[in-house]
């Protein structure tokens, strides 16, 4: 099967980001000869130089330059895709906030068949693409047979296709602005706000103990808070516990919340889910304590205890205290 | 303001270890606890604030066997005036778009002004609100963390987007909104909140009711299909610690103190 496969850069400040060289590699897992079309879009001086950049991984480059694209809204780029893809074409996205906006309703409205949250493609064979996924919390896999004969919109997840090294694909830019024409949408773009800024600071810290929903209620936070102080870090969390308001956003790991890059990393009660891995940086060491030893969080931690946090917790606080 | 929001039943994935079948055909299901999909109890919460604030009534609406009727009515006792169960075997199967193209169905039934989902349920696929705006031709926006009603039939909406960041658009009504969690405080439901929902008439619709052909959804309509689950080979993964508790604390100050965690 000979579909066009293409790739949505995103970019902000005249960069793009790393999600464009991880969709070449999904692009080769999908079609080895594939020669992935990068689609950039937006307006103004830094668009130039994000197509360069995109053309050192991608033999071509479709560069879309219009005043209302200047701010990356779905509404708006959907409409535009429908009108400038191929019939049968393959999309790649990664699945951030702006894929998820995007991808559902533009593989609708190209009749083309979703595969989201893709973390590999086992190949295609005819017509039928093969990819895994991950579904409950990251607790069980999937492979998901999808028809791509009609064309096919697949959202990658960050981080599972690794970019090859050399970058010199030498690609073409070829200036398709002329073909954007009207572009309106039922949702105006207003700002950005940005997120609170906290007393503390945990993307500055070495030592993080991280809490998440296995402490089960608010009133259970002094135990963290505890072993906090006896090992000298500061208090981070995962995002069901800004959820219910136990902690203040700024406080968040995740990509979501912030990035941040400890030396040591004690997730408590913390599944692990890939929006809060895709938070922590830097290759620390991760102690992982739960009750659930399904809990995704034991695949990427250094060491693990399967113990619930409430009984667990105290007793190594206690121990450290003891140490000094 | 009319709104109607789209819910799934649920295994709880804080309160279960999902474990696959050994042929992989699907999750051991015996022993689950199920619930409703935490997105979109958040997603109720919000349109009965709606509907308090500027009038109007909330409507929940599940697909599924008969057991959705169990969350449907736990997500009426919150404050929603009605259900809405859509049940038929034809269903079964379905991918996201088949789901979508349900839900589309049962929008197009009434005279909506707001469609609500979770941002996303158990398979994280994050698709099924997008794809109902589209089928209907509706305005959609995501990961939604706030919406104020203002004047002519708009709405300001905020998404969550990367690193907390949220950005603030106005869209137009009729439209299709995914709801992402924290963006309130979802009010406990008590059984005597829920016995006086216990006897509220819900009404079922099936496809031909929907106007849909069998062939265009469930597993006859499905473009995409779910091979297997299963198990992925173990990475490195971590070294669990055994013992007793008192063995394991002491390990773990040591591992902790060699790589700088106890200052």
């Amino acid at each position: 099967m000979a579909a066009q496969v293409f790739a949505y850069i995103l970019h902000k400040d005249g960069k793009a980001d790393d999600s464009a060289i991880e969709l070449v590699s999904a692009a080769k897992q999908l079609m080895p000869d594939a020669a992935p079309v990068a689609i950039v879009t937006g307006s103004g001086a830094g668009l130039d130089a994000v197509c360069a950049e995109a053309a050192g991984s991608y033999p071509q480059v479709w560069k879309f330059a219009h005043d209302a694209l200047a701010y990356p809204n779905a509404e708006l780029i959907r409409p535009l895709l429908q009108k400038v893809l191929p019939k049968g074409a393959v999309l790649l996205l990664p699945h951030t906030t702006f894929g998820m906006d995007l991808g559902p309703g533009l593989s609708v409205k190209l009749d083309a068949t979703y595969l989201p949250d893709v973390v590999g493609i086992d190949g295609l064979e005819g017509a039928t693409l093969k990819v895994v996924r991950q579904e409950f919390n990251g607790q069980a896999s999937t492979h998901l047979q999808g028809d791509i004969s009609g064309g096919a919109v697949i959202s990658v997840r960050s981080g599972c296709f690794p970019p090859e090294e050399s970058r010199s694909a030498g690609g073409q830019v070829v200036d398709k602005s002329a073909e954007v024409g009207e572009l309106t949408a039922r949702r105006r773009f207003v700002e950005v706000l940005q997120a609170e800024v906290g007393d503390v600071d945990i993307t500055k810290e070495d030592v993080l103990v991280s809490v998440g929903r296995g402490f089960g209620d608010k009133e259970n936070l002094p135990v963290a808070e505890e072993l906090a102080q006896a090992m000298g870090a500061v208090v981070s969390c995962s995002r069901p516990i800004v959820d219910a308001k136990w902690l203040e956003k700024a406080r968040q790991v995740g990509t979501s919340g912030k990035t941040v890059k400890p030396k040591v990393y004690l997730a408590l009660g913390i599944s692990g889910s890939f929006q809060h891995m895709g938070g922590l940086k830097g290759n620390p060491f991760i102690v992982a304590v739960n009750k659930n030893s399904k809990a995704p969080i034991f695949q990427v931690a250094n060491v693990g205890v399967v113990a619930d946090v409430l009984e667990f917790v105290p007793s190594l606080t206690e121990k450290i205290n003891e140490s000094k | 303001m009319e709104i109607l929001v789209c819910v799934k039943r649920v295994p709880d994935s804080a309160e279960n270890e999902i474990e696959v079948k050994a042929d992989g055909s699907d999750i051991k299901r015996e022993d689950l606890v199920y619930s409703v999909n935490e997105w979109d109890n958040y997603a109720v919460e919000e349109a009965i604030q709606i509907v308090d604030r500027v009038g109007g009534s909330v409507t929940v609406a599940s697909i599924g066997n008969p057991d959705a009727e169990e969350v449907v009515r736990r997500e009426m006792a919150m404050g929603a005036a009605n259900g809405l169960l859509l049940t038929d075997p034809a269903f079964e199967g379905s991918d996201g778009r088949g789901i979508a193209a349900v839900l589309a169905a049962a929008v197009r039934k009434g005279k909506y002004d707001l469609v609500l989902t979770g941002a996303q349920a158990d398979d994280g696929a994050a698709q099924v609100g997008g794809m109902v705006a589209a089928l209907l031709d509706w305005p959609y926006a995501s990961l939604v963390n706030k919406i104020e009603v203002q004047d002519g039939g708009m709405l300001r909406v905020g998404r969550e987007i990367e690193g907390g960041n949220q950005e603030l658009s106005d869209i137009q009504t009729p439209c299709v909104l995914s709801i992402q969690t924290g963006i309130n405080e979802p009010r406990y439901v008590g059984i005597r909140g829920i016995r006086k929902v216990a006897s509220v008439e819900i009404p079922v619709l099936k496809a031909a009711d929907l106007g849909l052909n069998a062939a265009d959804v469930g597993r006859a309509g499905a473009r995409v299909k779910r091979a297997d689950y299963f198990v992925p080979p173990a990475g490195a993964g971590a070294e669990i610690l055994q013992g007793s508790t008192d063995e394991i604390t002491a390990k773990l100050v040591d591992l902790l103190k060699a790589k700088g965690g106890i200052k």
